[in-house]
């Protein structure tokens, strides 16, 4: 069996890379709109794939996936106002 | 699929199922309120941190991201191992069932150490929540995730004991499902959280 069958397999293998990515962009000492963007992108889709994927919200009714993907976009957007202004 | 095309007059079960909510609908709304609850959490810290940025970026350098990357791993992997519980579950693969939630738990375990390991190293350098704001945002925000951890963990624990004496199956995966919800969680908000904190500049 093809274990990428599985979309929890597909989801942890993504999460991983992407932390990694997060991670290796601090050590380079990324900073700026790009480094910020970036990172704020990176978050989204890992936490799309937790949404998704590990709590199984793909296939639920959509009110539900509307909420909890919403969350991620009201946070994401917040963040980066926040972020916006100080770079100004 | 293509037998349900085929034959209309299937009953609709495998549709309504389709479109299920995995767990308890309670389970779903405590999770909402808790997630609303980080979002204004990190939003404050956000904006708190444009009133002063040098002093935001010069104390975020003190951090361990290496750490706070090796928690990430860790509570990723610790919902993954929940997942693969879940769908042992629908499998009625029982061994797999506990074991999986064990592993799910030794991560979280492994995220608290880690934890504390990193707090020590804080507090040793007799860093405070009144040292500056930017460590009162530090030491709460992880704190107050360190507890939905450790609240994480307690779930894992009945649910480790429930699927011992054989409680989940194909039939009744809905206890267990609500407990992983929850533990996704977890690991939802410190995904938010470890770039916010402790990259993010």
């Amino acid at each position: 069996m093809n274990p990428l069958k599985n979309s929890a397999h597909r989801a942890w293998i993504v999460l991983v890379v992407a932390t990694t990515i997060t991670w290796y962009l601090g050590e380079v000492g990324a900073a700026g709109t790009s480094a910020i963007v970036a990172m704020l992108a990176i978050a989204f889709v890992k936490g799309r794939l937790v949404i998704l994927d590990f709590m199984e919200l793909r296939e639920a009714p959509r009110l539900w996936r509307i909420l909890l993907e919403g969350w991620l976009i009201l946070v994401s957007s917040l963040i980066l106002l926040a972020y916006w202004i100080s770079l100004k | 699929m293509t037998t349900m095309m085929n034959s209309p007059s299937t009953p609709p079960t495998e549709a309504v199922a389709s479109r299920r909510l995995p767990g308890d609908l309670a389970i779903w709304f405590f999770i909402l309120a808790e997630m609303l609850v980080f979002a204004v959490f990190f939003a404050t810290y956000a904006f708190a941190r444009a009133k002063n940025v040098e002093m935001f970026n010069l104390y975020q350098q003190t951090l361990d991201r290496n750490l706070g990357a090796l928690n990430t791993f860790l509570l990723i992997t610790g919902s993954w191992f929940v997942v693969l519980a879940v769908q042992a579950a629908h499998h009625d693969n029982r061994p797999a069932i506990s074991r999986n939630i064990l592993l799910g738990w030794l991560c979280g375990g492994g995220f608290l150490v880690v934890k504390v390991i990193e707090y020590s190293a804080k507090f040793g350098a007799g860093i405070s929540m009144s040292t500056n704001t930017f460590y009162m945002f530090y030491i709460s925000l992880t704190f107050f995730h360190f507890m939905h951890v450790i609240l994480g963990m307690v779930i894992l624990t009945v649910l480790w004991l429930q699927s011992r004496n054989g409680a989940y199956g194909s039939h009744n995966a809905h206890g267990l499902e609500s407990g992983a919800a929850y533990w996704h969680m977890v690991d939802l908000l410190w995904i938010v959280l470890f770039p916010l904190v402790y990259v993010m500049r």
